[in-house]
């Protein structure tokens, strides 16, 4: 019973990530960098709604408002730093980003405490077969609630004329240039749908589970090994892998114990990336 | 390698005042230790990111494996490792000037070789990747290093591991004059390698690994070996500067101290890329400015010092990714044994 019980948290954790995990594709794909931040837009936004919780309005709410912060707040950032490392190096967008990190980290430090919080939603919980399985029913909610947005986004990138650019772009940058897109529009509509993105998980996640302003990075790897994973532009892989880590997590905590949670999630990434390595350095190609 | 005239006055004089920086300045023993240390993390590191091309924030998994393996050697040779650190620091076992001393050489010994020995054991694996793939991989054997070490009792797991306090040996001074020149020496080992390793043809592959390592490996170069042997070399000074830095603070915690890949992981980086990839001299004058840099926030602006490095970081990457050997370069190119034509040079500017 307690392998299904893990097996529902982490189905249920992971649709979560897979939504952090799509942001980081987004911007991925179309603006080629590696947002180190993203794990601190995350917590950032998660401070949105349990800041609502605070002044007593429901933290369900902060599913919405988060995200319109959230956006201002990616299009802030792209303004000020972003765009200047979009044509350059990887690397250069990692440090930067990794800097922002670091800002974002005390900023949000000294705003909020070093405290660990969470927003109470009062929600109950569900119990399947017969008492065995407890699941939480903010995390049922958190898991719809990332399912309706991601579903949005996909209609929205499909149908629109601002989707269209955007995808347009990430196929060929300098063909949409030609053909009248505004790139420059359009890299800062990428970030700020990221951050957006960002923040409803962040939201979701003061909900569900616990924040705090150092908790950023692990988010970071996490999403960034989902997409390595499932690969660039492929929505249903990044859900699946989304999930598939989710599970990967909580039988980690279970078997080995909380301590090394975090220590596994990393471990992860790098036996991955290693995996990889060896798995095309048979074909002599290598990880471009 | 030969050493022209003026470089040989440069290094005496800098020779002089590494000897007699301690007693002109007491009270800034402990940063001098500090800054040489921080000048060995950013010069080895630079024979990666900056000659290699290979951008890395994990050579502080060696850092941080130096420190830990330097105290528990300097503990373990004497005294049970598992009751010492269930005392947390609690004075029950107290080392005598002679067997910290012993301890101190055999530990700091015992972590340089053994991280040079993991370097090549993961090296083939870690290697194999590229560009930003290499650079995030690297960052999470960092965080997943500290996470572990966190999670291991024998050396204190989330409450610290308090390294053999300073023998009473005289003076109160002669911890930190001890400290300091045992950094100093290895910072002067650290250089004079790494100026031999400069001069040799190791240097030229390594750069032709950096610039184009397809071609590089196309006209014969055994690119991994090589590759494997320049992260070996960093590995061994990063852990001798680790063994050093536990000592130093006397406080080892995984995350904080140790394995503290979101601080001196980045502050490596970054001190390499203030002062400029990719020179001899470029990571010295930069771990050097950041050093003081850091010190002066860190006294006026108590509790923000963070706040600002973040900006830093961002400002240091997006204007000023060259560096401070770079901006020279670029300012007086003829001091660098650079040739300029002075009509190609105008045409450029014009094209500018």
């Amino acid at each position: 019973m307690i392998s299904v019980q893990a097996c529902l948290d982490g189905i249920l954790l992971g649709i979560l990530f897979a939504l952090i995990a799509y942001g980081m594709a987004l911007q991925w794909g179309v603006m080629n960098i590696i947002n180190i931040a993203q794990g601190d837009l995350v917590i950032l936004g998660g401070y949105i709604a349990y800041f609502m919780y605070l002044y007593g309005i429901h933290p369900a709410w902060g599913v919405i408002v988060s995200p319109i912060i959230m956006y201002f707040v990616g299009i802030a950032i792209y303004k000020l730093v972003i765009n200047k490392v979009v044509d350059r190096d990887l690397f250069i967008s990692i440090l930067a980003t990794f800097g922002i990190s670091i800002l974002f980290m005390q900023l949000m430090n000294f705003a909020f405490g070093a405290d660990v919080v969470l927003a109470n939603s009062d929600y109950g919980t569900t119990m399947l077969f017969n008492s065995n399985v407890v699941l939480p029913n903010s995390k049922i909610f958190s898991a719809f609630i990332s399912i309706l947005f991601a579903i949005c986004l996909v209609i929205y990138m499909k149908k629109s004329r601002l989707g269209r650019a955007i995808r347009a772009t990430a196929q060929n940058a300098r063909a949409a240039k030609i053909l009248g897109v505004d790139t420059e529009k359009v890299y800062a509509a990428t970030f700020g749908i990221n951050a957006a993105l960002c923040g409803v998980a962040g939201a979701l996640i003061s909900i569900t589970f616990t924040i705090h302003p150092y908790m950023g990075l692990p988010y970071t790897i996490r999403s960034f090994m989902i997409v390595i994973v499932a690969g660039l532009g492929n929505l249903p892989g990044v859900a699946m892998s989304g999930m598939g880590l989710g599970v990967f997590e909580e039988f980690a905590d279970y078997i080995l114990g909380t301590e090394f949670r975090i220590g596994s999630v990393f471990l992860l990434l790098v036996l991955i990336l290693v995996y990889r390595r060896f798995k095309l350095s048979r074909k002599r190609e290598y990880l471009k | 390698m030969s050493i022209s005239k003026n470089n040989l006055i440069l290094y005496i004089g800098i020779l002089i005042f590494g000897i007699a920086a301690p007693f002109l300045f007491p009270a800034f023993k402990v940063q001098l230790s500090i800054l040489c240390v921080l000048i060995v993390l950013a010069t080895t590191w630079n024979i990666q990111g900056g000659e290699m091309g290979y951008n890395s924030f994990g050579n502080i998994l060696f850092y941080g494996l130096g420190m830990y393996l330097c105290a528990s050697v300097q503990v373990g040779m004497f005294f049970p490792l598992a009751e010492w650190t269930e005392s947390g620091g609690e004075k029950t076992f107290v080392h005598t000037p002679a067997q910290f001393f012993q301890g101190m050489a055999v530990g700091l010994v015992v972590a340089a070789v053994v991280p040079t020995i993991v370097a090549g054991l993961i090296g083939y694996s870690i290697l194999g990747l590229r560009g930003h793939y290499f650079a995030i991989c690297t960052l999470g054997l960092g965080v997943a290093a500290g996470e572990i070490s966190g999670g291991i009792e024998i050396i204190g797991a989330g409450q610290g591991f308090t390294t053999p306090p300073f023998p009473d040996v005289g003076s109160l001074e002669s911890r930190g004059e001890f400290f300091y020149f045992l950094s100093f020496v290895v910072l002067i080992l650290t250089f004079v390698a790494v100026r031999g390793i400069y001069s040799t043809r190791f240097k030229l592959i390594l750069n032709a690994i950096r610039d184009n390592e397809d071609k590089a490996e196309a006209m014969g170069i055994e690119t991994m070996k090589y590759k494997i042997v320049g992260w070996m070399i960093s590995a061994f000074f990063c852990g001798l500067a680790g063994g050093i830095m536990g000592g130093l603070v006397g406080y080892i915690d995984s995350t904080d101290v140790a394995f503290d890949g979101r601080e001196m992981g980045v502050f490596m980086v970054l001190m390499a890329i203030l002062g400029g990839k990719g020179t001899l001299w470029g990571p010295i004058i930069g771990a050097t400015v950041f050093h003081i840099f850091k010190e002066g926030f860190w006294t006026f602006f108590l509790g923000w010092q963070y706040v600002a490095l973040g900006v830093l970081i961002v400002v240091i990457v997006i204007y000023f990714p060259e560096g401070i050997m770079g901006w020279l370069r670029e300012k007086y190119p003829e001091r660098f044994g650079e040739v300029v034509d002075e009509k190609d040079r105008k045409a450029q500017v014009e094209l500018k």
